[in-house]
């Protein structure tokens, strides 16, 4: 980045030079994608909501003067007859964490102008995404079916319902927004949309590769918080 | 640097070079600037009418749209204030006002001005307008988005203003949604009214994520050659550091609003503990009210510096300008909007110290709202510092300069008082507080506006506004809001207290009464006053006096277009290459009293100057 020749650009070591690299011209992150960017910004502000929904729950349960369900036991699935503890949670973040892997490699794929390899990884991702969020529509019918409502909760504090059903709702809702995106992305890359650098559809702005990765930063997000709530609400 | 000034053969117009704190001497290395890093911008260019003005992807309209839709219901909350401000002078004259309609107004005047009003017009107004001019961008790095996140403010002030014409009409539970009032029966608005308020704030909070992502990556992706950090205007230092606030401080409204949405709409718990109601138990139950009050004041006091810190910003830039000085302590300034953003978010709970928090909690937030002042004080000195033997201009945007710092001074220093738990506790409900925030939140972000507006009009549309008229715009502004808000704080100490619809016979009020009349026909005359600038902006359209290319003979890139009022792409053929920051003003020993950020080293005309 610096110029050695020219007085005045060398960069110190240390924190000084970061400093000046930093707050030099042009850019701040150097090489980095606008869309790139743009999307660590936004998942940082996301983080912000989704702390805030998991701080309010350990607010409201700690307040609440009603005893908190047992959640080995509220989560607890039949399998052969026996009751197993968390089973179709640890099924579910096996799905998620997985679909986080293939998408990986589907944006190495991109990266290497592998069209086909990258599509299908895409799509695969999206059907890990479209599993998880079918897995999640079977767990909150099994909650409803046995009574526990976002008001009420035949287990114990009302609360559980009205926490549970929020954030996983509101997590749910990130993933299915990922899935669509993952379809039609699946889509672009088969259909070569990034190689020729085709202007999307709404945006007019031109198709690259790049935007498999910008994709897959929101996508391992949503996994990351899944780890969180996952501990969150069924660990503890 | 100090050996030079001893010899004034040596005295040269080289500040850019002190800020970068390069080379000495005026080598043609000086000229030197970076090779570009970032490919031309791939520009959609509109053709039709409708692309062009109505869903147009041109930061600048877009700009000019916020402004104008944020003016509305600025306009509105006005008018909300004057009916207030009848009712507590006169009460009983306007027939039609019920104390359920004074909370009402109350309640959409808060929240229109806070949210809808300031934070919209300094951030998506002047940053839209203002960024990608100032760092010489050819425009916002994602247009479509920021197109979007226009007309998602659109219909947020839709929603929010069909909540006036649903049964039960507007909420009325104060600006601050404290449940569990806000939605029980009982309270005005708590049907349909509080449900589009949340639905509206949720709408904003979407529409300003999108345009605050645009203004944070341009201004840190997109800047031209030689933009460094350290050489862009402190406008574009304020209104960054408000996006970067906005950013993570929206996030708490948002959750805040969907949950109590889910409260009012599906009957959870969060915020609504067990109520008796007539001998009945309500079915909520073992909610945490307190929860909202954080949720909300997380967000509700960095939104106080979401609306100060584009002001600090651009006041500095209009100051210095107007004062042909540089601005005293650059960096000093960059780092006090950074500290104070940074600070912002350590002292929520100054808000809550009567909701019954453990004393230490409080001593804690006391302690980092006393810091606050620290760098907020360094600025107010620099700006004095700046004016300090400056060649001011005493115009219109001065005059509202001025009149920001005296009013934010005085502002600020009631906050020190609200800030200490022991003085708060007795002044918190009374008019001292609205005393406090609108003079520091209200009218001194307002006087910086108009100044803005006065600073900028001939950039935006090529005229240059009428001085006369300014100066009567100014003074009765000035004069008024102290005439408004001086009083009460008077009333304050003496206990009048605040949210109350009526005095009745209270014993204090005898005192107070004329008083009261005073400050309203004060705001009578006040809020009537700012059509004087409507008018202003009508007739200069029609009639004004062409402004051409840079009127105030300033530095920063917005005044270097290729034309007057700037065209879609900003700088025609080739953008603009920076060499210095945009405070070369009366620089020793060059020709002209102010050198453009696009001057080289090698290009500024020198003048022998005698040693003084």
């Amino acid at each position: 980045m610096s110029d050695p020749n020219i007085q005045g650009y060398e960069l110190k070591p240390g924190f000084r030079g970061m400093a000046k690299d930093t707050g030099s011209d042009q850019t701040m992150f150097k090489g980095v994608h606008w869309g790139k960017a743009m999307m660590w910004i936004f998942l940082l502000s996301d983080t912000f909501v989704f702390s805030c929904f998991l701080i309010s729950y350990m607010k409201g349960r700690g307040s609440t003067p009603e005893e908190w369900p047992n959640p080995s036991e509220v989560f607890a699935l039949d399998a052969f007859g026996v009751p197993v503890p968390l089973l179709l949670i640890a099924i579910m973040t096996f799905v998620l964490i997985t679909s986080s892997g293939t998408m990986a490699i589907a944006v190495k794929y991109g990266y290497e102008k592998n069209r086909k390899m990258c599509g299908w990884l895409v799509l695969a991702t999206a059907i890990g995404g479209l599993t998880f969020v079918g897995m999640q529509a079977f767990e909150w019918s099994k909650l409803i079916h046995e009574g526990v409502r976002p008001w009420e909760n035949p287990f114990g504090a009302p609360q559980f319902g009205s926490f549970f059903f929020m954030i996983t709702g509101f997590h749910g809702t990130h993933v299915s927004i990922g899935v669509i995106f993952l379809f039609i992305y699946a889509y672009k890359v088969f259909a070569g949309h990034y190689d020729t650098g085709k202007r999307g559809w709404f945006t007019s702005m031109k198709g690259d590769y790049v935007e498999i990765e910008i994709l897959g930063l929101y996508w391992h997000f949503v996994d990351l918080v899944w780890v969180f709530i996952f501990a969150f609400f069924y660990l503890w | 640097m100090s050996e030079e000034f001893n010899d004034n053969k040596t005295i040269q117009a080289q500040s850019s070079e002190v800020m970068t704190g390069g080379a000495a001497g005026a080598t043609p290395d000086m000229d030197y600037v970076r090779p570009a890093e970032i490919p031309e911008q791939d520009l959609y260019h509109a053709h039709s009418f409708i692309t062009k003005w109505v869903f147009c992807q041109d930061a600048k309209v877009i700009g000019v749209q916020y402004f104008l839709l944020a003016t509305f219901t600025g306009i509105v909350g006005l008018i909300l204030s004057w009916l207030m401000r009848l009712q507590l002078g006169f009460p009983g004259l306007a027939g039609f006002m019920t104390a359920e309609h004074y909370y009402q107004f109350v309640t959409m005047h808060g929240m229109i001005m806070v949210v809808y009003f300031l934070t919209a017009l300094f951030l998506g107004g002047f940053g839209n307008y203002l960024i990608p001019l100032m760092v010489g961008a050819r425009d916002m790095v994602f247009p479509y988005v920021n197109m979007i996140s226009f007309w998602m403010f659109f219909i947020a002030v839709a929603v929010l203003m069909a909540s006036f014409f649903v049964p039960g009409g507007p909420t009325g539970a104060g600006w601050t949604l404290y449940p569990p009032q806000t939605i029980l029966e009982g309270t005005p608005g708590s049907g349909m009214g509080i449900l589009l308020m949340l639905i509206s704030l949720s709408l904003f909070v979407i529409g300003f994520t999108m345009g605050g992502l645009n203004y944070m990556i341009t201004v840190l992706q997109a800047r031209t050659r030689g933009m460094t950090l350290m050489r862009m205007p402190l406008t574009v230092w304020g209104i960054f550091t408000a996006t970067v606030l906005a950013m993570l401080a929206f996030p708490a409204l948002l959750v805040s609003a969907i949950m109590m949405t889910l409260d009012k709409v599906l009957g959870t718990s969060f915020f609504m503990p067990t109520i008796l109601k007539a001998g009945e138990v309500l079915e909520y139950g073992g909610g945490s009210p307190i929860l909202f009050q954080h949720l909300f004041w997380f967000f509700g006091h960095p939104e106080v510096y979401i609306v100060a810190l584009p002001a600090f910003g651009i006041v500095s830039d209009l100051i210095s300008v107007h004062a042909r000085k540089n601005i005293f302590g650059y960096r000093m300034m960059v780092w006090a909007i950074v500290g104070i953003g940074a600070l912002s978010f350590f002292v929520w709970a100054h808000h809550m110290y009567v909701s019954g928090m453990n004393p230490w909690f409080g001593f804690f937030f006391a302690t980092t709202t006393l810091i606050i002042a620290v760098p907020t004080a360094m600025k107010v000195y620099n700006w004095i510092l700046t004016l300090w033997r400056g060649n001011i201009r005493i115009n219109t945007v001065m005059l509202w300069c001025l009149g920001f710092i005296v009013t934010f001074v005085n502002g600020g220093i009631t906050g020190i008082f609200l800030g200490n738990v022991s003085v708060d506790v007795p002044l918190s409900d009374t008019y001292f507080v609205i005393a406090h925030f609108h003079m520091v939140m209200g009218i001194a972000p307002l006087m910086v506006i108009m100044g803005a507006v006065y600073h900028w009009f001939p950039l935006v549309a090529g005229r240059m506004l009428d001085e006369t008229l300014g100066k009567w715009h100014f003074w009765i502004t000035f004069l008024g809001a102290y005439s408004i808000y001086f009083p009460m704080h008077y009333l304050g100490f003496i206990g009048v207290p605040r949210r109350y619809f009526e005095m009745y016979d209270s014993p204090y009020m005898t005192s107070a009464v004329g008083m009261n009349e005073f400050i309203s026909l004060a705001a009578f005359i006040v809020g009537a006053a700012q059509f004087i600038l409507i008018f202003n902006i009508i007739k200069t359209l029609k009639t004004g006096k062409a402004a051409g290319q840079n009127p105030w003979k300033a530095n920063s890139l917005e005044w270097y277009t290729s034309t007057v009022p700037p065209e879609h792409g900003n700088f025609g053929d080739r953008l603009p290459v920076v060499h210095r920051w945009p405070y070369d003003f009366s620089v020793p020993g060059a020709k002209d009293d102010f050198i453009p950020q696009t001057t080289p080293p090698s290009e500024v005309v020198h003048t022998e100057v005698e040693k003084t």
